[in-house]
């Protein structure tokens, strides 16, 4: 079933792999943040109630729904890892996690700085914020332990079973909402059925959530080829790759 | 020839361990005890401001020492060389890693929960309360040792895992801790837990059904 998947396992392929795809990356990137911030924070109507500081939900909201995603896509580079004991599986989920866990820094610090305005306040111990805590926490944790051992395939072999074990908490993030019932809003536009946000303002941040879809894929690209070269820097292919990058 | 229960054998074998290393039983133990009493001293003794901090002191309390006390789970197993010989031996590893833990739970936290009514009296909790802590601690704190020990069974083979070692469980034990204290506070304002009970005990029961397996893997793992 996953032939098409098997020959990524070599480092090699895996590399040429991120060459292709990084330019499309970073074209979305590019072209979605910059519409997708431009129209949000400039020509977006403002709120009738929150006026203008509304605005940092192009942000926010992009930042925090793909923070939660971009934890499954390392858990599942994991566990991809621990079936087929691939090590670029090891090595993508190590590219995912420090640009996961600052995607959920930003979500923080930009939820911190909408609330002070809103609710008056810059942190309450609401279950949204928390479980989102409680991720941030759970990439540290990913990632300490993965710089933790000097053998990488351990270090990759151990975090991938602590991310597996952290994932229990993404559904505990999802249906916190509903279990307490607290500050924090509800869902504007994940719900099905109609979206309870004007298409003004829901048509920007759908581009910024693409964008930001490039942006991660564009850095985690760039890590995963930092990764791959770090590890392999031995292999003839590696070697031949450098000595042109030199000549040139 | 009689046949030994390789199981049986390795439960005995970790009692015996355990009871003749009687201060490293107490050390969490009274660990255990010490934070508490800090904090009567620290936020003052009016008996409903402990009331109100009771429960979360206690399992917080709980959490810390059972993060104390947990790194010891495999250390010297993995040093001495046991582990290996487990995992030559003829039994399946999960098996005897849910033997160990097991053991470990019966050493760690059943003084715990024996020790549990002297702190409640501490900290004036009403008997309804208690009643609710001790459900809340006799259902989740054997999922403290089975998640934990998956944590251990990653480190053991690390020079300084034990600060590492709280940063990998703490965040995992945070959905436990909410539901039990919130167990607690309902119990306070005599209303029905059972929920929150009914959610510590799934997540118990998922945990008894998963983790052997995670934990047997990590110990292969770290003997890489």
């Amino acid at each position: 079933m996953f032939n098409w998947l098997h020959p990524y396992a070599k480092t090699e392929r895996a590399y040429a792999l991120c060459n292709t795809l990084l330019p499309y990356f970073f074209v979305t990137a590019v072209v979605g943040l910059l519409v997708g911030f431009i129209w949000g924070l400039a020509f977006a109507p403002s709120d009738y109630q929150q006026g203008d500081s509304f605005r940092i939900i192009y942000i926010h909201v992009p930042s925090a729904i793909l923070s939660m995603s971009t934890y499954v896509a390392m858990a599942i580079a994991g566990f991809v890892g621990l079936v087929w004991q691939w090590k670029t599986a090891y090595m993508s989920m190590i590219a995912i996690a420090p640009v996961g866990a600052i995607l959920t820094f930003i979500s923080l610090f930009t939820g911190a700085a909408w609330g002070k305005p809103m609710w008056g306040t810059w942190w309450i111990w609401d279950a949204r914020l928390t479980a989102q805590l409680i991720l941030f926490f759970l990439y540290l944790g990913v990632l300490a332990l993965y710089g933790a051992f000097s053998d990488k395939t351990q270090a990759g072999k151990s975090a991938a079973i602590m991310a597996l074990v952290g994932v229990i908490n993404i559904p505990i993030i999802h249906y916190s909402v509903e279990w307490w019932n607290t500050l924090h809003q509800g869902a504007t536009i994940t719900k099905f059925g109609k979206p309870s946000i004007a298409p003004s303002m829901l048509w920007p941040l759908l581009i910024s959530i693409a964008g930001m879809v490039g942006l991660i894929g564009t850095l985690v690209m760039m890590n995963l080829k930092n990764q791959i070269l770090r590890r392999e820097l031995h292999r003839p292919w590696v070697i031949a790759l450098l000595q042109k990058t030199e000549n040139r | 020839m009689k046949s030994v229960n390789p199981l049986t054998s390795i439960i005995k074998r970790d009692l015996v361990l355990a009871y003749r290393q009687k201060s490293e039983l107490l050390q969490p133990l009274l660990f255990f005890v010490m934070v508490i009493t800090l904090f009567p001293l620290g936020i003052g003794p009016g008996p409903e401001t402990l009331q109100k901090v009771g429960p979360g002191v206690i399992w917080v309390a709980a959490i810390l020492s059972a993060l104390l006390g947990m790194d010891k789970l495999f250390r010297d197993d993995f040093n001495d060389g046991s582990l290996e010989q487990l995992q030559l031996a003829h039994v399946s590893l999960s098996w005897a890693m849910f033997a160990k833990v097991f053991v470990h739970w019966c050493g760690s936290f059943l003084p715990l929960l024996l020790i549990s009514p002297l702190l409640a009296l501490f900290l004036n909790l009403t008997p309804a309360m208690y009643w609710a802590l001790i459900q809340t601690l006799a259902l989740g704190t054997p999922l403290l040792s089975l998640i934990g020990a998956i944590a251990v069974a990653l480190t053991v083979g690390l020079q300084r895992g034990g600060v590492l070692l709280s940063l990998l469980l703490i965040p995992v034990f945070i959905p436990l801790l909410i539901f039990a204290t919130s167990a607690v506070d309902s119990a306070a304002m005599g209303l029905n837990y059972a929920p929150q009970l009914a959610i510590i005990g799934a997540m118990l029961c998922f945990a008894v059904a998963i983790t052997p397996f995670a934990i047997s893997y990590a110990i292969r793992v770290s003997h890489h």
